[in-house]
C-alpha cells in the first residue's frame, strides 16, 4: 500500500484560506488527545486556554501584546521564505535587536532625556537585528555556507551574548547581583487602562501594510516572489539572486530586531536573560500559519498569542506544563503544512492489488 | 592513567553522540532528504530513553526505547514530506519544536533523578595495559557501536548495492523514477533509520553521558550534527573525523573554561556554535557549492504517475 498525490486542477481561492482554519481544528484536536492522556480534562484546558482569554479585557489586550511580536517577525521571515531562503535565526536577530536598542535607553535611564530617546532606540534596534542577519546572509552569498545552520548556530551565540551582557558590564548595580539592567526611563506608552497593551502594538497593522504593498506592488516584492517559485526563470529575468538574499535577510533581520527592542521598551522595561522566550522560532509557525500573506499572518499571530496567553494561563489554573503548548505549536505548524498539501493534491491510497 | 588517555576519553565520549547522529542524517541525505528534525528527535531519546531506563530499570530497554522513539517521530516526518509532499526544512523545523515539547513532557517526571550511568566494557588484561588499554579496550559500548555504525555506513554507501540505488535516488530522483527505482520506499527506510541513530544518541546523552535527564540538555548538538553533515561533503569517514575534531574542541573549551584563562565564560560556552560556523565557511569555501551535495537533497518528489 502507498500514497499517491494527484495534483488538483484549480483550487479555489476559499480553499486555501480555510486550508489553514482546518488545521487549527485539526491541532486543537490532537492537542486535546494530548491532554486526555496526560489524564486530564481537555474541555477544562480548552475552557483556559482559548475561551477564558478571549471573554475579558486583559486577556484581549494580552493577545494584542503577544501578538505584536510574533506578526512582526513573522513578516519579515516571509520575504526570506517566499524567496525559499531560510533564515531560522529570528530569534537571535530579535536578541541582538533588543541589545542594540537598549544601549540608548540604558544609558539616559535616570537622566531625564526626553521622548527622542525612543524613536531612536527602535531604530537602532531594528539596524542590531539587521546587522545580526547580515552575517548568514553574507557567508551565503560570498562562501555558499548555509543559511539554515548558520542562522540557528547564532541564535545560542545571541543568547550568550545577552547573558555575558546583564552579568557583566551591563548588570545594574544596585540589582542585588540579579542578571538584569536597570529599569529603563524610556518606555513605550500604554494605551489602555487594565492590562498591558502599549503603543508598540500599533506598528504591527501597519508594517504588515507596507508589507503587502511591497510584496504585491513593486518589482521587488516580484522579485522575491519569482525567486521562490521559479529560481531559473529569476536568473533569466535579471533579478540578482545574491542580492535578492542580502535584502531578504535585511528585511527579516530588522523586523526581528525591531520587535525585540519593542518587546524590551513595551513590555519588560530592561535587559534580562529570557527576554524572547522563543518569539524567534514561535514566530516560523506564525508565518506559515498565514500563509506567508501579510493579513494571513494577522490571523497566524492572533491564534498563536491565544495559544500562548492560554499556555501561561493553564500552566497556574490547572498546573499544565508549559511544554504542552510548545508541543502544540509544533503539531499546529505539522497540521498547516498538511493542510495547505490536501488542497494541492488529492491523496490516493494505492494498494498493492491495483498497483 | 595518564593524562593523555583521560583527555582522550572524554574527547570520544563528547563525540559519539555526534557521530550516532550525523551518521543517521547523512544516510537520510544521500537519499536526498533533508531532515532538519534531529535536535528534536535527540532530545526525545534522551527523554524516553531516560524515563524507560528509570522505570524498567534495565538500560538496555532504555536505549530501545529511545530508539523506538525516534523512528515514531522520523515516521511522522515521512508521513508528511513523502506521503504529502510537504517542505522539509518547515516540516523538520516543526519536528524538532514538537521534539523539544515532547521531552519537556515526557522528562518533567524524572528531573533530580539520577541512575548509574551504563559501565564501561571492561576486558580483563586488555582494559589494564597501560598507555592504551582504558582507550581501546575500556570505552562504553556506545563508543564501540558508533565506530562499528560508521564503518557499515561506509561500506553500505559505497560497496552494496542498495547503497548505489539510495545514492542514485538522491542524487536526481526522477531519473531514479524512470529507472524503476523505488524513490518513496527507500526514502522512507533512510528517514526511519536516522530517525532511530538520533534517537540512540540522545539515549546517549542521558545514560552515559551525563547521566540524568534536564530539559534542553540537547543544547544544540542536533544541530551541530546537521552541519557536521555538511562539513563531511556527506562523507561517512570525513564525519568520523569531523566528529572526534569537534568532540576535541568542546573538550578543550571545557579545560579552558576551568582553568579561567580571564576570558568570560560566556565566550568558551559559545565556542561549539562558533566553530561550527568556521569550520562550514573553511568547507564551503574551498569547494563548489554544488559538487559535493545530493542533487535532489531537500526538494520534494512527486511522481507523475
Amino acid at each position: 500500500m502507498r500514497l499517491e498525490l494527484v495534483p488538483r486542477g484549480d483550487v479555489s481561492p476559499w480553499a486555501r484560506v480555510l486550508a489553514p482554519v482546518a488545521a487549527v481544528i485539526a491541532a486543537v484536536l490532537i492537542g486535546g488527545v494530548v491532554i486526555a492522556v496526560m489524564g486530564r480534562s481537555p474541555a477544562a484546558a480548552f475552557q483556559v486556554y482559548f475561551v477564558d482569554t478571549l471573554s475579558e479585557s486583559w486577556g484581549l489586550q494580552e493577545m494584542a501584546v503577544k501578538a505584536t511580536p510574533l506578526l512582526i517577525i513573522a513578516v519579515g521571515l516571509s520575504f526570506c521564505f517566499r524567496a525559499s531562503l531560510w533564515n531560522i535565526g529570528a530569534e537571535g536577530q530579535f536578541i541582538i535587536g533588543a541589545l542594540v536598542g537598549s544601549i540608548l535607553p540604558l544609558y539616559t535611564a535616570g537622566s531625564g532625556a526626553g521622548f527622542w530617546v525612543i524613536p531612536l532606540a527602535l531604530v537602532m534596534g531594528a539596524l542590531g537585528g539587521l546587522a545580526y542577519a547580515m552575517i548568514p546572509a553574507l557567508l551565503r552569498v560570498t562562501f555558499g555556507v548555509s543559511e539554515i545552520l548558520s542562522s540557528l548556530m547564532l541564535v545560542y551565540v545571541a543568547d550568550l551574548v545577552l547573558d555575558y551582557l546583564v552579568r557583566g558590564p551591563w548588570r545594574d548595580p544596585k540589582g542585588f547581583n540579579f542578571p538584569q539592567t536597570v529599569n529603563f526611563d524610556a518606555t513605550l506608552p500604554f494605551l489602555a487602562d487594565g492590562g498591558r497593551l502599549h503603543a508598540g502594538v500599533l506598528l504591527g497593522p501597519v508594517l504588515v501594510l507596507v508589507a503587502w504593498f511591497v510584496i504585491s506592488r513593486t518589482l521587488f516584492g516580484f522579485g522575491v516572489r519569482v525567486a521562490g517559485e521559479a529560481p531559473k526563470a529569476a536568473r533569466f529575468a535579471g533579478f540578482d539572486a545574491n542580492r535578492m538574499v542580502l535584502a531578504a535577510f535585511a528585511i527579516s533581520g530588522a523586523a526581528a530586531g525591531l520587535a525585540g527592542v519593542l518587546e524590551v521598551l513595551g513590555q519588560i522595561g530592561q535587559l534580562k536573560p529570557g527576554i524572547s522566550s522563543g518569539y524567534g522560532f514561535t514566530a516560523i509557525t506564525v508565518a506559515f500559519l498565514g500563509r506567508l500573506h501579510p493579513l494571513g499572518m494577522v490571523f497566524g499571530a492572533l491564534v498563536v498569542a491565544l495559544t500562548v496567553i492560554g499556555g501561561e494561563s493553564a500552566q497556574i489554573a490547572l498546573k499544565l506544563p508549559l511544554d504542552l503548548t510548545r508541543t502544540f505549536q509544533g503539531v499546529l505548524l505539522m497540521c498547516v503544512l498538511a493542510a495547505d498539501a490536501l488542497v494541492s493534491y488529492r491523496v490516493r491510497i494505492v494498494t498493492m492489488a491495483r498497483a | 592513567m595518564d593524562i593523555w588517555q583521560a583527555v582522550l576519553i572524554t574527547v570520544i565520549t563528547a563525540a559519539t553522540p555526534l557521530l550516532i547522529a550525523a551518521l543517521g542524517e547523512l544516510v537520510v541525505e544521500r537519499a536526498g532528504v533533508l531532515n532538519l528534525g534531529i535536535e528534536g528527535m535527540m532530545a526525545v531519546g534522551a527523554a524516553c530513553g531516560f524515563a524507560a531506563a528509570t522505570l524498567s530499570g534495565s538500560s538496555a530497554l532504555g536505549v530501545l526505547a529511545a530508539i523506538a522513539a525516534g523512528v515514531a517521530l522520523s515516521a511522522v516526518f515521512a508521513l508528511l514530506t513523502l506521503g504529502l509532499a510537504t517542505n522539509q526544512v518547515a516540516t523538520g523545523l516543526a519536528l524538532t519544536i514538537v521534539g523539544l515539547g515532547l521531552s519537556g513532557l515526557i522528562g518533567a517526571g524524572f528531573v533530580g533523578t539520577s541512575r548509574e550511568a551504563i559501565p564501561a566494557i571492561r576486558i580483563p588484561g586488555l582494559t589494564e595495559l597501560p598507555g592504551v588499554g582504558r582507550l581501546l579496550f575500556g570505552q562504553d559500548p556506545f563508543v564501540y557501536l558508533s565506530l562499528a555504525l560508521a564503518i557499515a555506513v561506509l561500506w553500505f554507501l559505497g560497496r552494496s548495492r542498495a547503497g548505489l540505488t539510495l545514492r542514485s535516488i538522491g542524487e536526481n530522483h526522477t531519473s531514479a523514477h524512470w529507472l524503476g527505482l523505488p524513490v518513496m520506499q527507500v526514502r522512507l527506510l533512510a528517514i526511519l533509520f536516522g530517525g532511530g541513530c538520533a534517537g540512540l544518541a540522545g539515549a546517549y546523552l542521558s545514560l552515559v553521558y551525563t547521566p540524568f535527564w534536564s530539559p534542553g540538555m540537547t543544547a544544540g548538538r542536533g544541530w551541530i550534527a546537521l552541519a557536521l553533515v555538511v562539513f563531511a561533503s556527506w562523507k561517512p569517514l570525513r564525519v568520523l573525523f569531523g566528529a572526534y575534531l569537534f568532540g576535541g574542541a568542546t573538550v578543550l573549551q571545557l579545560h579552558a573554561q576551568a582553568a579561567s584563562l580571564g576570558f568570560p565564560s560566556q565566550v568558551m560556552s559559545a565556542f561549539p556554535y562558533v566553530a561550527t560556523i568556521v569550520a562550514l565557511v573553511i568547507m564551503s569555501a574551498g569547494r563548489r557549492k554544488a559538487a559535493a551535495a545530493p542533487g535532489s537533497l531537500g526538494t520534494s518528489f512527486v511522481p507523475d504517475r
